[in-house]
């Protein structure tokens, strides 16, 4: 199970990537969106995919599962998810400001 | 006592709270933000007494034993940081009462502040790598915003840069937090430090080590990774400059510091090895751009790079002389940059223009501004008995102690470029003949500020016996990791 999910988040980081290296604002969004979601999935690997555990070791208890992964994953959603509506407004102000969203035509020079 | 060690995160979250709600109340809101600013210092000063009397804080939020829960830890260098922090808020928020327009102030400009100067006081003090990620994204979340208040085109078109370029930084981040986790099973700094010390440090640990200093180079702005800096700190206004100049790639390098002096200090040869190479290639390559470009505002930017870089110079060595010119340097850094971005700014304010060729003769008018640019130039070149000199003859100690020749040379040139650069902008802007149809603007908002701060380096700098006992201590504990360690974990 952890073999697929890892194949999986990095899938989403080689697409995430490709997107990023684009011109418009939109993809490149969305490359960095895909990207924090193959990180958040590296995070709930990586403290063993199990189901039907308590989630605390106490005394005659063997077999629990890692509540900490979850709790990461959940600050790190909330934060992504924060940044990214952000960049949205930023990038459509930014977009209308500049009369383009290519990337390429918004490189800085010294006289402005 | 242990409370004591929060109160540099919650006094400034609670100030950006409460003056979200003042943000039209145009008394109230100056009045609060000078109150909680401060406090803020005299909280500061305190907690650093505290420290150096007491020894390291320890704080585990939610009576949660320390492996297991989030701790906050304030040693000597956490301390000395924020104590450091603080007084540049302070200076900055004085400056802003008549710097920063009315418009930008009702767009919660202060609340921003104080979340930026939240986010950078949790960063120094957390000491848990997740939650040293999530104080990250509170300073850049704030960051994102104050880089973009007043929103016009040039700004906003620096501003998406440097928010993606930070937003794919942080998600490197938090991965590697995920592969740490899963190799070690803790996020604990010192708990980390212990279980790489029991495993040695394997291939997997070093790849993370290098991808960390990648994560966190880009933060600091060195060698490879500096393109994104220069412009996106140079538009938006100059409090705002100050205040990114000044903290933000400070929070990179001491993350640099606290995670290679903690967690990853086995095999370190080619670790450090390559720290002298980038250190010394930022030197260069900072100080090259700064000399390339006529825009005022990008000279000081360019200027921060090879700062940082003398501070990785002296981890990298990693002697005690060394890490005291580090530690120093830091110190002395915070101060300078803040007064040289409020001196560009005062500059940039009276000559109409950031074009250096197109400014001339304003040492007639403003005589103040034009020799306290001199001293500041002479405090960032390191021409004693200025702060800067003493940072650096610490470092030069260090690299002379480890036969480390050529960094040394390198480092003596770049200071040399540095005075040049700054000169550069004393010649073409303050020399030259009188202009008698300019009228003479006022500049009394910036001018105590940056005398403040000159004054501050000029103690740091005679002082400076002092100050070493302190930062001697510092080197000590990390020289000595099981310091940091045995405080945290108590057995």
């Amino acid at each position: 199970m952890e073999i697929i999910i890892c194949i999986l988040a990095g899938i989403l980081f080689a697409i995430g990537v490709y997107n990023i290296l684009q011109k418009q604002f939109l993809r490149i969004i969305v490359g960095t969106t895909l990207i924090s979601h193959g990180a958040h999935l590296f995070i709930l690997t990586m403290g063993e995919l199990k189901r039907g555990l308590p989630p605390i070791l106490t005394e005659g208890i063997t077999q629990y599962t890692d509540p900490l992964p979850q709790a990461l994953i959940l600050t790190s959603i909330v934060i992504s998810f924060g940044i990214t509506s952000l960049i949205l407004v930023l990038a459509y102000r930014t977009a209308k400001e500049n009369g383009t969203d290519n990337m390429e035509q918004l490189r800085g020079n010294e006289n402005d | 006592m242990t409370n004591l060690a929060v109160i540099p995160i919650i006094l400034p979250l609670a100030a950006g709270v409460i003056l979200a709600f003042l943000h039209n109340r145009t008394k109230a809101r100056e009045w609060v933000a000078h109150l909680f600013a401060v406090l803020l210092v005299l909280f500061n000063i305190y907690l650093n007494w505290y420290v150096v009397t007491n020894g390291t804080i320890v704080l585990e939020t939610g009576e949660w034993k320390a492996p297991y829960g989030i701790v906050i830890v304030a040693d000597s260098l956490s301390a000395i940081l924020v104590g450091i922090t603080s007084i540049i808020t302070l200076v900055l928020v004085y400056t802003s009462r008549t710097q920063i327009t009315d418009k930008m102030k009702q767009n919660y400009f202060y609340s921003f502040v104080f979340f930026l100067i939240t986010g950078v006081s949790g960063a120094f003090l957390t000491g848990d790598l997740f939650n040293l990620f999530v104080f990250f994204e509170v300073l850049l979340m704030a960051s994102y915003a104050l880089i973009v208040v007043g929103a016009d085109k040039v700004q906003l078109r620096e501003s998406i840069k440097y928010m993606l370029i930070n937003m794919f930084s942080s998600v490197i981040f938090v991965t590697l937090v995920a592969f740490l986790y899963a190799v070690v099973g803790t996020v604990n700094m010192a708990q980390i430090a212990v279980r790489v010390q029991e495993v040695r440090q394997t291939g997997v640990l070093t790849t993370i080590a290098v991808l960390l200093f990648f994560v966190f180079a880009t933060k600091a702005a060195l060698f490879p990774l500096y393109y994104w800096m220069p412009k996106s700190y140079s538009v938006p206004s100059p409090i705002v400059s100050a205040l990114f100049g000044a903290l933000l790639t400070k929070v990179g390098i001491y993350s640099i510091l606290r995670v290679f002096s903690v967690i990853f200090i086995y095999d370190t040869d080619i670790v450090h090895q390559a720290f002298i190479w980038i250190a010394g290639l930022s030197m260069l390559f900072g100080v090259i751009g700064a000399l390339s470009t006529n825009n005022v505002k990008l000279i000081i930017a360019y200027n921060i790079i090879p700062s940082i870089g003398f501070i990785l110079m002296g981890i990298g060595l990693f002697t005690h002389d060394s890490l005291n010119g580090s530690v120093y340097y830091l110190v002395h850094d915070m101060m300078i940059k803040t007064a040289l971005f409020l001196l560009v700014g005062a500059i940039c304010y009276v000559a109409g223009t950031s074009d250096l060729k197109k400014m001339n003769g304003l040492i007639h008018t403003y005589p103040l501004l034009g020799w306290m640019l001199f001293i500041a130039a002479f405090v960032l070149a390191g021409i004693p008995p200025f702060s800067g000199f003493i940072g650096k003859i610490m470092l030069l100690q260090g690299a002379f102690e480890k036969g480390e020749i050529a960094i040394a040379i390198i480092a003596l040139l770049t200071s040399l470029l540095i005075l040049y650069s700054i000169m550069r902008i004393f010649i073409h802007a303050f020399w030259g003949t009188k202009d008698e149809t300019v009228i003479k603007k006022p500049i009394k908002g910036y001018l105590p500020s940056i005398a403040i701060l000159l004054t501050g380096s000029i103690i740091l700098g005679l002082g400076a016996e002092l100050l070493l006992p302190t930062i001697d201590a510092i080197s000590t504990d990390l020289l000595n990791p099981e310091h940091y360690i045995d405080s945290v974990i108590k057995e």
